[in-house]
């Protein structure tokens, strides 16, 4: 059962719910695929890390077999290549790793060379294996790294786990939520929140995902714009987190909510509990 | 002196783009012949690299010269090892800022954006 948690926006509680909801399982995989900045780990600080560099191949070209055809240059489709005075040019940053110009090449002028652009880990923390992407600085995708991380993962575990998403909706999200079961938004009660929020509904829907949201950061007896959105399209809200400035004490040392606070422990056992019946009848009905 | 200028419209009184890379067309004016000529750019509806086969297509046309509001650095990238100057345009229109920069009065383009890749929806 795959679930993965994601939001509009960095901020907005996903690591918080999915680092409590794998620790209050009985044992469970957490996946930080926030490949930009990890933080998933700070939290749960694995023992007994093993690591792995992640490579994409990008081309090279030998300029004494290039005849300037531009096969390569008109078969890119994000256009990588371009051929100036009499030479051609790799843009690295915008290379999908495709291969398609090396393939197409006549003259056999281009091969592929390894380029690391990060790594993914492994470790243990009690009942928890977690696994983080580290992205390299400076780099445009990381999109192989979630890639690989899900790979491994899935051949590792059948049971329980949780996705951290990278925040909002683009490429690298939907690369995240691909093999997902089931889907949880997290949304802040602002304006702002419910703007964010629409980001990733429209994304589910796109995807015809199963989801629910878990509101965060809510003041009792104030009005919840996000909440409102729910209740306005139909969607089924999973829970309710209160603001609290203890749990927000908690996190900034980097400990975690449910190995620390027993209501907190009850909370999110039965949000767990909650999520679990959905994803598995949405399995059923939806299979 | 072959000048090239993205521009929004193809017509003598169409604006300057704001956009190089995905500009709809360019205008390349012959400062010696004074004619002048529109191009559509193929590269404004690219997934993704737009102003790096913008340039291309700007550096086929053996251009001399490119006045533009704004280049992001792969853009500039090939057209500064084409050895095209990049000049940057105000906010008239389009024949006015190329008389503008015949008569000298066009700033050299110094700022080069990092890019807006990959910005939407996040």
């Amino acid at each position: 059962m795959n679930i993965a948690v994601l939001s509009g926006k960095g901020g907005t509680g996903k690591t918080l719910i999915a680092v409590n909801l794998a620790a209050i399982a009985d044992s469970a995989l957490y996946i930080d695929c926030d490949v930009e900045e990890p933080n998933g780990h700070l939290f749960f600080k694995p023992q007994d890390i093993r690591s792995e560099e992640v490579a994409v191949e990008i081309p090279v070209v030998d300029d004494t077999l290039c005849s300037g055809c531009r096969t390569c240059v008109d078969f890119c489709r994000f256009n990588a290549l371009a051929y100036i005075n009499k030479r051609l040019t790799v843009f690295e940053n915008i290379c999908h790793s495709c291969g398609g110009c090396t393939l197409f090449c006549p003259e056999n002028a281009l091969h592929e060379e390894k380029k690391n652009i990060g790594s993914v880990e492994k470790g243990f923390s009690s009942s928890v294996t977690v696994y983080s992407g580290i992205l390299n600085t400076g780099e445009a995708s990381g999109i192989p790294i979630i890639k690989r991380l899900l790979s491994i993962s899935r051949a590792d575990h059948p049971g329980l786990c949780l996705i951290d998403c990278p925040p909002g909706s683009a490429c690298i999200v939907m690369e995240t939520i691909r093999d997902a079961d089931y889907c949880i938004l997290v949304a802040e009660p602002t304006l702002f929140g419910v703007h964010n929020l629409n980001l990733v509904y429209e994304l589910v829907r796109l995807f015809n995902k199963p989801f629910g949201v878990v509101l965060n950061k809510c003041f009792e007896g104030e009005e919840n714009p996000s909440e409102q959105f729910c209740l306005a399209k139909g969607i089924n809200i999973l829970g309710r987190l209160v603001f609290d400035s203890e749990l927000g004490v908690i996190n900034s040392k980097a400990l975690i909510a449910v190995r620390e606070i027993n209501r907190y422990k009850v909370q999110f056992s039965s949000l767990l509990t909650r999520v679990l019946k959905e994803a598995q009848y949405e399995a059923v009905v939806n299979p | 002196m072959k000048v090239a200028i993205p521009v929004d419209g193809q017509d003598m009184n169409t604006t300057v783009c704001i956009s190089f890379g995905r500009a709809p067309f360019f205008m390349i004016y012959d400062t010696d012949s004074k004619e002048h000529d529109f191009i559509n750019n193929s590269a404004a509806e690219s997934q993704g690299g737009a102003g790096i086969k913008a340039a291309q297509a700007i550096v086929d046309n053996k251009v001399d010269v490119l006045l533009t509001p704004r280049c992001g650095e792969n853009a500039a990238g090939v057209i500064k090892t084409a050895g095209i100057k990049l000049y940057k345009t105000g906010p008239q229109s389009a024949m006015d800022n190329i008389n503008l920069f015949i008569a000298g009065d066009l700033p050299p383009l110094s700022e080069i954006h990092a890019g807006f890749h990959n910005r939407r929806g996040r």
